[in-house]
């Protein structure tokens, strides 16, 4: 491995790990933030007729999970995508998960 | 009824063909393609598949009941159960997907280098998944039982035997594309008694939005049913009765659960790549929430019916004057009456049931709260077809998670006992035949437990998931983000979670040495939360025996560098 492939390869898992933690703390604060240790405080707002600290614990959360898991899948392939010069062609098909296809050209999905 | 049992049966058969019929159509000749589908699912049939393996029959039959009757408190399923979906898809899937093999204990084995880690994982995923099959071949019996007059052993049989069918021809191509059709029936069974209930009450057709809603004279559906329930004696429906620790522990112990599950991390595997993982874990959780976000609708809806139209209402018109603005006791009640899950006794003689927090005033005397979702057509007075799609749905429930569940164990016997520790020399067709039998067997035994349920099938399930989040969610979590852990430390950190999970468990809901209350519970946690203190137990021991052994060798760190790789 070339040394500008190493530090790509740090780079890139610096930034996954970075957009993971933003990710992990925003899932933390709408769920046991909001959702239980705030409630009381959250509760004495309403959203529609429902208490806010309730409405967290039972729909928003879930909204929240939702909306955070497609944008780390989407923030996830451009960070790839930016990465795929540096980290060569080798790389993207040199384990055995690829089928025949490589890993990064992002395939767009019929979803 | 009876043509209430003619649209069930209806039902039941023309899904169990469309079953069978996707069975027979991806039926499956190589290893990749029984246990990982041969790493084909587009990921949104993935997410659809993954669903439907996910929701149980506990989710769909029992979990807006849950909630109907512990309001706040019920949120730590709600948030539990759709929280370790984050978790899968920011710490754990797209690894596992890179990671290329077929089984939980297949990542364990390989990234600790030990067939006895290997072992140990075999032991938890088999011991997890039966725990589990046994409760939903149980709900296929009941629910067969119940509509379709049919024996519960009968129910069981049949059940057992579709499954049998499509999960041995088909492994997981079979039951991946019949999980996709059987999340369709139940999504649908669900959503449509919801719909006409939610316009009923609250005028809107979004169930998920009524919830917040207002009812017709403008008060918000949540201060009424606050209001009624207070005005009876009982704790608002928004405010909780568990303390917040607890709320918290189970709620962490549920979502470390939820993402350590084997037969959730599985469905992972079968997609054609990592980006495709994290995506269709998106896609699982986005089919989940359309439940989970209906489930407390559902469970206000029902508790706010139940009040009004049972509270005070004249038992039987044929002895009781029906005075002005008073109302007869609707039908469902006495038909769920026949069944024992509901209970009256009128304690004063008035012929009128109260409804009342206080046991000494309340009439309402047996009151299981599984009946409510199979009872919501009828409460909305819907007719006979949707009752019928229903119990189909739930069904589907019960099987799709029965087929994930067998899975996990014919692989791990087949993939991780026989071909990586017992006999090595294997060829692909031997492990294939061995991996048929041992699904077979899995069934076998899997409706003899449907027939005759091991009591505490009802708190093991508590255990699966405290299990999974102190056993292989911090193995497999560190196993990818900590290249020193060593097998020393795997191995100790899931065994200490094991055995102090499980024991506190064993402890309070099984053997009842202790009493399972608040005041004898270790730092106030409940045996439900107590999967979060076994899995920081777990971590702290897998963390201090890795440091105190030697470091994994070059081979090992590979592994870990090429599944982080993009």
């Amino acid at each position: 491995m070339t040394q500008d492939k190493a530090s790509a390869r740090k780079a890139y898992w610096r930034a996954n790990l970075g957009l993971m933690g933003v990710l992990l703390a925003i899932w933390f604060t709408v769920s046991f933030g909001f959702g239980i240790v705030l409630r009381p405080w959250l509760d004495l707002v309403s959203l529609g007729g429902a208490p806010l600290g309730f409405w967290f614990a039972q729909q928003g959360s879930i909204l929240t999970f939702i909306g955070l898991i497609f944008y780390y899948a989407w923030a996830m392939n451009r960070l790839e995508r930016r990465f795929a010069d540096r980290l060569g062609p080798d790389d993207m098909t040199g384990h055995p998960d690829t089928t025949g296809r490589p890993d990064t050209t992002g395939r767009e999905d019929a979803s | 009824m009876s043509v209430t049992l003619f649209w069930t049966a209806f039902f039941v058969i023309a899904s169990f063909a469309l079953y069978i019929g996707i069975a027979i159509a991806s039926r499956v000749g190589s290893t990749d393609e029984f246990y990982v589908a041969g790493h084909h699912v587009p990921p949104i049939f993935n997410g659809m598949a993954t669903a439907a393996d996910w929701m149980s029959a506990a989710s769909f039959l029992s979990m807006a009941g849950l909630i109907a009757f512990s309001g706040f408190d019920g949120s730590v399923f709600l948030m539990g159960w759709t929280g370790g979906y984050v978790l899968l898809a920011l710490l754990l899937a797209p690894y596992l997907r890179r990671f290329g093999k077929f089984t939980v204990p297949d990542f364990i084995g390989d990234r600790y280098y030990s067939d006895t880690a290997r072992v140990v994982a075999v032991i938890c995923a088999i011991f997890i998944s039966f725990t589990y099959i046994a409760g939903q071949m149980q709900g296929v019996g009941i629910a067969f039982s119940r509509f379709l007059e049919i024996p519960v052993e009968t129910g069981v049989v049949i059940g057992g035997l579709v499954v049998l069918m499509y999960a041995t021809l088909g492994g997981m191509k079979g039951i991946t594309y019949t999980q996709v059709a059987q999340y369709c029936v139940m999504i649908f069974a669900f959503m449509t008694p919801a719909i006409f209930i939610s316009l009923q009450l609250t005028g809107s057709p979004i169930p998920q939005l009524g919830f917040i809603g207002n009812v017709a004279d403008g008060t918000p559906l949540l201060v009424k049913l606050d209001g009624m329930l207070t005005e009876l004696g009982f704790a608002p429906y928004t405010d909780g009765s568990k303390s917040t620790f607890d709320v918290f522990a189970i709620t962490l112990a549920l979502m470390a659960g939820t993402a350590g599950l084997p037969h959730v991390i599985i469905r992972f595997f079968t997609v054609p790549k990592a980006a495709d993982a994290r995506k269709s874990a998106g896609w699982a959780l986005l089919f989940i929430g359309i439940l989970y976000l209906t489930a407390p609708a559902v469970a206000v809806f029902a508790r706010t019916n139940f009040i009004e139209t049972v509270n005070e209402s004249v038992y039987d018109v044929d002895t009781t004057v029906l005075a002005e603005g008073e109302s007869e006791t609707p039908d469902w009640f006495h038909r769920w009456e026949t069944t024992g899950l509901l209970g009256f006794e009128d304690r004063n003689g008035d012929g009128r049931i109260q409804y009342r927090a206080d046991p000494e005033v309340n009439e309402v005397t047996t009151l299981n709260r599984d009946i409510f979702v199979l009872a919501n057509p009828e409460i909305a007075n819907l007719p006979g077809w949707v009752i019928g799609l229903v119990v189909a749905g739930g069904i589907a429930a019960a099987l799709s998670t029965a087929a994930g569940l067998l899975l996990v164990i014919s692989s791990s016997i087949s993939h991780d006992l026989c071909r990586k520790v017992l006999f090595k020399s294997m060829t692909d067709r031997q492990e294939l035949l061995i991996a048929r039998l041992s699904a077979t067997g899995a069934v076998l035994i899997a409706i003899l437990a449907g027939i005759y349920p091991p009591g505490f099938v009802a708190s093991v399930v508590a255990l699966a998931f405290g299990l999974a989040a102190a056993s292989f969610f911090p193995a497999i979590l560190l196993g990818i983000f900590w290249q020193r852990m060593s097998k020393e430390g795997a191995i100790a950190g899931m065994v200490t979670g094991l055995l102090v999970t499980g024991a506190y468990i064993l402890t309070y809901k099984i053997f009842g040495w202790i009493p399972n209350d608040a005041e004898h519970w270790i730092l106030g946690v409940s045996p439900e939360g107590f999967g979060t203190i076994g899995m920081v137990i777990s971590f702290i021991v897998s963390v201090t025996v890795s440091l105190l052994t030697p470091a994994p060798p070059p081979d090992v760190r590979e592994l870990v560098e090429r599944i982080r790789a993009p």
